[in-house]
């Protein structure tokens, strides 16, 4: 039943974890920019539902929709002001652009709200399955979680914008030609990178303690999921995030929790030497 | 800018050299302190210039060959090792390191190479926590003062350091000047164009990457043994990651005196300006970094190039 255990708790970080790599993912894959914000904006959206939680009275997951929506602007902003004015420079310029302004966020958000970990406590009780034990509040995060994954997923696949972003991926310069205005598309899916990172953080905010010293971990998860699963598609994030998951989950059960993330990372590497495409990795961001 | 990397160049880098190396006897220890900064982050710039200007490839392992050297310093120093040695040792066991690693992860390009070279750091900073019995874990390692009072060290660190800058430097002016230089400069313009007309670019790029290694594995361990007291996280620290190549793109990648230009004004404005800031000090060099990838780009010395050009 230990093992039973495990597994749920793989599951539900799992969920989690694909709904942070997803937005990361989709900015790498279509923008070809290495986020090094996405942690930064992780943490950003948790303190905005642990604030409105605090002082407002709301309900984290009523919280998720504005918090989201602040993200977005933000995203889009940083993206249509700064990035677009490098973004046709080699990785080293964009990524150290993204790397300067995380320092500016991070810098800032610790002066605003200070390191001390906060949590969110909402008590919704457990449900008991068996010997497995899962408490609400995470089974909760989970689905939603995996819920904005599966809408974002819709959206690429049904909206006009998202065949724009996906045409983008594609070939930007026929995506040009074909009357999309590539800049915006491209703030666009930036915003919406941000946009599921904030999402991200509010669910993050109901399972753990959200402080500024972990961004830096949260970005680390992302490059491993995307690593993982494959880089540029919904699903790919998907797996990579329910694997890493179940393999934190395992590993720490048998190691312990440091040498969890170890072993992520060097899995990670692994696979990049062997498999750079990850496990369902293809071209096109369907 | 033929014109500084000439002798001209080397005049003026023989000049800094003289005048880093008198402060002990011009100075306050404040000042040698500064000097030893200086030499220090030369040296860790020259060092990424290799790999990150002449090759172009947006390596981000600095700290992690500079941790490693600080842990394999401070341990064989421990173990009863003299210290030049330990500093030796060090500088060979990380480019071993960056060897072996070099042909595995040299193979990736762009962006996967970026998040390989990062992911590094993090892998070394969790052994060295984790291995307790060994590295003293989160606690970190204390290592042994060395005998002989304040003036008398800061003056041995500081000419270490410089000893290192220096060898850095002719290497550099060796590689820019030999076949090894033009084939990474080739490999920086066109990597399959370079494999093609027969660069053997996996050796030069490993070539590289090992030379960007081994001054970063001595500056450890002097550091290491220097400020007598290592950790975990500050070993491996993200922010000297990003520091160096923000030093070297403010100077000039890819050129001779262009990491000694960049370090050296980024000391000098950390030390001058925003050390008096400490909250704000993260996001100031943020701004630093945004500012200069807008305005400056190609560095301070392409700007005086066309300024003199004109």
């Amino acid at each position: 039943m230990e093992y039973g255990q495990v597994i749920a708790n793989g599951l539900m970080l799992g969920g989690l974890y694909a709904c942070i790599a997803v937005g990361f993912s989709l900015v790498w894959g279509v923008l070809n920019v290495i986020n090094m914000l996405h942690g930064s904006f992780i943490i950003l959206g948790g303190y905005l539902t642990f604030f409105a939680w605090l002082h407002l009275k709301v309900n984290p997951l009523v919280a998720l929709a504005p918090v989201a929506a602040v993200l977005f602007s933000i995203g889009f902003l940083v993206q249509y002001l700064l990035v677009n004015r490098v973004i046709t420079q080699p990785v080293l310029t964009t990524l150290t652009l993204t790397f300067g302004l995380d320092m500016i966020l991070y810098n800032a958000m610790n002066l605003a709200f200070e390191a001390t970990p906060r949590r969110i406590v909402l008590d919704l009780g457990r449900l008991h399955l068996g010997g497995v034990i899962l408490p609400y509040d995470r089974v909760v995060a989970m689905a939603l979680a995996l819920v904005l994954t599966a809408i974002l997923y819709l959206v690429l696949r049904t909206s006009r914008t998202g065949r724009a972003i996906v045409a983008v991926r594609m070939d930007r310069d026929a995506a040009a030609l074909m009357g999309i205005r590539v800049n915006r598309v491209y703030a666009i899916t930036f915003g919406i990178g941000a946009l599921m990172a904030g999402a991200c953080g509010a669910l993050v905010a109901v399972v753990f303690p959200i402080t500024t010293s972990v961004t830096g971990l949260f970005l680390g998860k992302a490059f491993v999921i995307c690593v993982i699963g494959g880089l540029g598609s919904v699903p790919g994030a998907l797996v990579g995030g329910l694997a890493l998951g179940m393999i934190e989950s395992l590993a720490s059960f048998w190691f312990g929790p440091q040498q969890a993330i170890l072993v992520g990372f060097l899995i990670m590497l692994v696979l990049l030497m062997v498999r750079p495409t990850g496990l369902v990795g293809k071209k096109g961001y369907e | 800018m033929t014109r500084l990397g000439g002798r001209a160049g080397h005049l003026v880098f023989g000049a800094w050299i003289l005048l880093l190396a008198a402060t002990p006897f011009i100075a306050s220890n404040y000042f040698v302190k500064i000097a030893t900064f200086l030499a220090m982050y030369a040296a860790l710039a020259l060092s990424w210039n290799f790999i990150g200007g002449y090759t172009g490839y947006p390596s981000f392992s600095t700290a992690a060959f500079f941790g490693l050297g600080a842990y394999s310093g401070a341990l064989m120093q421990n173990a009863g090792l003299w210290v030049g040695f330990a500093w030796i040792g060090a500088a060979l066991v990380v480019s071993a390191f960056a060897a072996i690693l070099g042909f595995a992860i040299l193979r990736l390009r762009g962006h996967y190479f970026a998040i390989a070279s990062i992911a590094l750091a993090d892998v070394l900073m969790l052994i060295a926590s984790i291995w307790a019995g060994v590295t003293g874990g989160g606690e970190g390692l204390n290592v042994k003062i060395m005998p002989g009072g304040p003036d008398f060290i800061g003056r041995v660190f500081l000419y270490t350091m410089l000893g290192i800058m220096l060898a850095a430097f002719v290497t550099t002016v060796l590689v820019d000047r030999s076949a090894l230089g033009f084939g990474l400069r080739c490999i920086q313009q066109n990597e399959d164009a370079a494999d093609m007309v027969g660069v053997n670019v996996t050796r030069y790029k490993a070539t590289a990457f090992t030379l960007s290694a081994v001054f970063c594995g001595a500056i450890g361990a002097a550091y290491a043994s220097w400020v007598a007291y290592i950790s975990p996280v500050d070993s491996f620290s993200i922010l000297l990651t990003l520091k160096v190549p923000v030093m070297v793109l403010l100077g000039g990648p890819g050129t001779v005196l262009g990491p000694v230009v960049g370090s050296a004004a980024f000391v000098i404005l950390e030390e001058t300006i925003w050390a008096k800031y400490l909250d704000y000090h993260q996001a100031v060099l943020g701004v630093v970094i945004v500012l200069l990838l807008f305005f400056l780009p190609g560095g301070l010395l392409r700007m005086l190039s066309r300024r003199s050009g004109r």
